[in-house]
C-alpha cells in the first residue's frame, strides 16, 4: 500500500516523467538509427542544448515570479555581436576579458529591463516586448548591418566553447557550473527562496517583508547575465555573429521551462525540471533528421510540444487542487 | 520644522487660489487626458516633417502612405478588446502567416478571389478559436498559449513551404491590397479600416458587449458575479482577433502578392504598441477607440516621415520599441502626478 502510494507520488513528479520520456524517445530513435547513442552524437546533443539550458534557467527565474522575458534572443544577439566585434578589432585582447565583457553587457541589458519593471511599473511582458525590438535594433546599429565571420574571429575566441577540460567541452562545463550555482541559489539562499515566495503569493510575500523590486532586479539582471554568457558562446560556437542571432529563441526557453513543469502563472518548478526540459527539446531537435523530418518542422513540433506540456501542467494542477479539497473535506 | 510648515501653507494657499478660479483644474484635466497629448504629438509631428521634407504634406502621398500601416492598424482594433479584458494575444502575426499560407495553398488549387478571401477569414477565425478554447476552457494563461500557438501556426506554414513561396494569385485578388476606391486616390485598405474602426468603436462604446468588456477589465470576478459570461466574451475576443488577422492577411497577401513563412514577422509587437500607445491600459478596463485610431495615424506617419528622412528600418524598430515602453511608462507617471494632486486636495480639506 505504502509502496504503491510512494510510487504514485514519484510518477507525478515532472522530473521522473521527463526522464522516462527521454529514455523512451532515445530508445525509439536509436532503434531507427543505432548511431544516435554514440558518444560523439551524445556530446553533440549536450553541446547543442547547453546554450538553451543556460538561457532557459534565466527565463525560469523570471517565469517563477509570474513574469516573462521575451528579450532573451535580442540580448544574446547584442552581447554576442559586441563580444565578437571586440575580438575582431582587438584580436590581442585576452578572450577571458571578452567573455567577461559579453557577460557584463548582457547583465546591464537585463538590468535595464529590471529598472523598467521595478521603477517604471511597466509590466514584464510589455517591457521585454519593447526591449526585444530595441536591443535587436541596436544590434543592427552596432554592427552597421555587417556580420562577423569565422576568419575575422581569433582562434582563441572560437575556442571558448570548443576547448576541452578532461574530455568535456568548455560549453558543457559552463552549463554545468550555471546549473549548480543557480540550483544552490534557488534552494539555499535567502534571495532564491524570495523568488519562490513572490511567485507563490505576492501579497503574502510582501507582508513577510520580501521586497518585490529587489527580487525583480535580481532575476532580470540574472536572466540578462546568462544571455550575455550564451551570446558569447553562441557566436563563438557557430563562428559567426549575425544580426538575426537567436531570433525566436525566447519561445524555446519558455518551452524548456514549461516542459520542465514550471507553471507559467508562477510559483512552482525547479532547476532540475528545466534542465531536463531543455535536454528533451535538444533530443527532439537532434532526432528530426534521423526520422526523416526536415528541420523546417522544428518550429511546428515545438509549438505542439509546448501546448501539450502546458495542457498537462494545467490538468495536473487542477487534479492537485481537487485532492487538496478532498483531504480538507474528509 | 517651522519653516517647512510655513512653505507648505503658502503652497496650499496658492493652489487653493488657483483652484477657486478653476483654471488650473480644467487645464490640468485637459492636458492629462491621453488623447489630447496624442493630438498634440500628432500636430507636432506634421509640422516637424512638413518643415523637413516638401513631400510630406502632399494629399496623394499622405493617402498612399496608409498602404504601409493599414494591415497593422486593422490588427489593433480587436486587440483593444483583448487587452481591455485583461488578456493578450501575441499570435496574431503567426495567424496572418497561417492564413496567407492557406490562401496560397487554395490559390494553387485554383480557387478564385472570393474563395480566397473566405479561406483567409475562416482560417483566421478558427485559429483565434483555437487560442480561445485553451485559454477559456482550461484557464491557461493567454500569453503562454499564444506564444506556443504562434510557433504552431507559423510552424505549419514553414513545415510545408520550407524555403519556397506562393506567388501565384488571381488578378482580381490584387484589388484588396492595391486598389483604390472608384476613381479617387483613397486606398481600399483605408476605407476598410475606417469602416471596421467605426463598427468596432460602436460595439465598444454603444453596446452591452462593450460595457461588459470594461466590466471584465476592471474586475473579472465582480463581472462574473454580476452575471457577465466572462469566458464566452473572452472567447469571442480571441475569435475576433483571429478574424481580423484573417482580414489583415487578405490585404497583406494581396498587396505583396506572395507568401513566405516569415510574412508579417513582428506585427504582433506593432499591433500591441498601437493599442497601448492609444491609451488602453495593459491591466485592462481603461481606454477608448479614438486614442487607438489616433495612435495608428501617429505611428504610421511617424514612420512615413522617418522614411522620407532616409532613416533606416532599424531606427524604426528601435522607435517602435521605445514608444511602446514610453506609452506604458507615461500614464503611470501621470497617475502619480494625479495622485499627488488628489492628496494635496485632501490635505486642504
Amino acid at each position: 500500500m505504502k509502496v504503491a502510494k510512494n510510487f504514485k507520488t514519484l510518477m507525478q513528479k515532472r522530473e521522473v516523467t521527463l526522464i522516462i520520456l527521454i529514455v523512451i524517445l532515445t530508445a525509439v530513435v536509436t532503434f531507427r538509427a543505432p548511431g544516435f547513442i554514440k558518444i560523439n552524437n551524445i556530446s553533440r546533443i549536450l553541446n547543442d542544448t547547453s546554450i538553451l539550458m543556460i538561457v532557459a534557467i534565466g527565463q525560469f527565474f523570471v517565469i517563477l515570479t509570474g513574469g516573462i522575458d521575451l528579450s532573451v534572443g535580442s540580448i544574446i544577439a547584442f552581447s554576442g555581436m559586441a563580444a565578437s566585434m571586440m575580438n575582431q578589432y582587438n584580436p590581442a585582447l585576452p578572450v577571458v576579458l571578452v567573455l567577461l565583457a559579453g557577460i557584463v553587457i548582457g547583465a546591464v541589458l537585463g538590468a535595464i529591463n529590471g529598472v523598467l519593471v521595478t521603477f517604471g511599473k511597466v509590466p514584464p511582458i510589455i517591457t521585454t516586448l519593447g526591449t526585444m525590438s530595441i536591443y535587436r535594433g541596436f544590434t543592427f546599429v552596432l554592427s552597421r548591418g555587417q556580420w562577423v565571420t569565422a576568419h575575422e574571429m581569433s582562434e582563441n575566441y572560437m575556442n571558448i566553447p570548443h576547448g576541452h577540460f578532461i574530455g568535456i567541452s568548455n560549453l558543457i562545463w559552463s552549463a554545468v557550473i550555471v546549473v549548480v550555482l543557480t540550483y544552490y541559489f534557488s534552494k539555499y539562499t535567502r534571495s532564491g527562496r524570495e523568488v519562490y515566495a513572490i511567485g507563490g503569493n505576492k501579497t503574502a510575500a510582501h507582508f513577510v517583508g520580501v521586497s518585490k523590486p529587489k527580487v525583480d532586479m535580481i532575476i532580470f539582471s540574472l536572466s540578462g547575465l546568462l544571455c550575455g554568457l550564451a551570446g558569447v558562446m553562441w557566436t563563438a560556437r557557430y563562428a559567426a555573429a549575425v544580426n538575426e542571432t537567436a531570433a525566436g529563441f525566447e519561445l524555446q526557453t519558455v518551452a524548456a521551462c514549461v516542459l520542465g513543469g514550471v507553471s507559467v502563472a508562477g510559483g512552482s518548478g525547479g532547476i532540475p525540471g528545466v534542465v531536463l526540459g531543455a535536454l528533451f527539446l535538444g533530443i527532439i531537435n537532434n532526432a528530426l533528421p534521423v526520422v526523416n523530418l526536415s528541420p523546417f518542422f522544428q518550429m511546428f513540433i515545438q509549438g505542439v510540444v509546448v501546448l501539450l506540456a502546458m495542457f498537462v501542467n494545467t490538468l495536473m494542477g487542477k487534479r492537485q487542487e481537487k485532492s487538496v479539497l478532498k483531504r480538507r473535506c474528509s | 520644522m517651522g519653516v517647512t510648515t510655513h512653505n507648505n501653507n503658502s503652497l496650499v494657499e496658492t493652489s487653493r487660489f488657483i483652484n477657486e478660479t478653476g483654471l488650473k483644474e480644467r487645464f490640468g484635466k485637459l492636458i492629462i487626458q491621453w488623447e489630447v497629448i496624442l493630438v498634440l504629438m500628432f500636430l507636432f509631428e506634421i509640422i516637424l516633417f512638413s518643415n523637413i521634407s516638401p513631400y510630406f504634406l502632399d494629399y496623394f502621398n499622405l493617402m498612399n502612405a496608409t498602404f504601409t500601416f493599414m494591415e497593422k492598424a486593422i490588427l489593433a482594433l480587436p486587440m483593444i478588446f483583448v487587452i481591455m479584458s485583461g488578456d493578450i494575444d501575441i499570435s496574431v502575426a503567426a495567424i496572418i502567416a497561417l492564413c496567407s499560407f492557406s490562401m496560397g495553398y487554395a490559390a494553387a488549387a485554383g480557387v478564385g478571389a472570393a474563395g480566397l478571401v473566405v479561406t483567409g477569414l475562416a482560417v483566421g477565425t478558427a485559429a483565434g478559436a483555437f487560442n480561445g478554447f485553451f485559454i477559456t476552457r482550461f484557464g491557461m494563461p493567454a500569453i503562454a498559449v499564444t506564444l506556443a500557438s504562434s510557433s504552431l501556426f507559423r510552424g505549419v506554414s514553414q513545415a510545408v513551404l520550407e524555403d519556397q513561396a506562393y506567388t501565384k494569385y488571381p488578378d482580381a485578388f490584387a484589388y484588396f491590397g492595391q486598389g483604390y476606391v472608384g476613381d479617387s486616390v483613397i486606398p481600399f485598405e483605408l476605407l476598410l479600416f475606417v469602416i471596421l474602426a467605426t463598427v468596432m468603436g460602436y460595439i465598444l462604446h454603444k453596446t452591452t458587449y462593450g460595457r461588459k468588456l470594461y466590466a471584465i477589465g476592471n474586475s473579472e470576478s465582480a463581472a462574473r458575479f454580476s452575471g457577465v459570461r466572462v469566458n464566452r466574451i473572452r472567447m469571442m475576443n480571441f475569435m475576433l482577433n483571429g478574424l481580423f488577422a484573417g482580414i489583415s492577411a487578405v490585404l497583406l497577401t494581396s498587396r505583396i502578392g506572395s507568401t513566405r513563412p516569415n510574412i508579417a514577422l513582428g506585427f504582433e509587437l506593432e499591433a500591441i504598441t498601437l493599442v497601448v500607445l492609444g491609451g488602453v491600459s495593459i491591466s485592462g478596463g481603461k481606454g477608448n477607440i479614438f486614442g487607438v485610431v489616433l495612435a495608428v495615424f501617429f505611428i504610421g506617419y511617424l514612420k512615413f516621415g522617418m522614411g522620407l528622412m532616409m532613416l533606416s528600418a532599424k531606427v524604426m524598430i528601435i522607435t517602435t520599441g521605445l514608444l511602446l515602453i514610453i506609452a506604458v511608462l507615461l500614464p503611470g507617471v501621470l497617475d502619480t502626478i494625479k495622485g499627488r494632486r488628489k492628496l494635496a486636495r485632501q490635505q486642504m480639506e
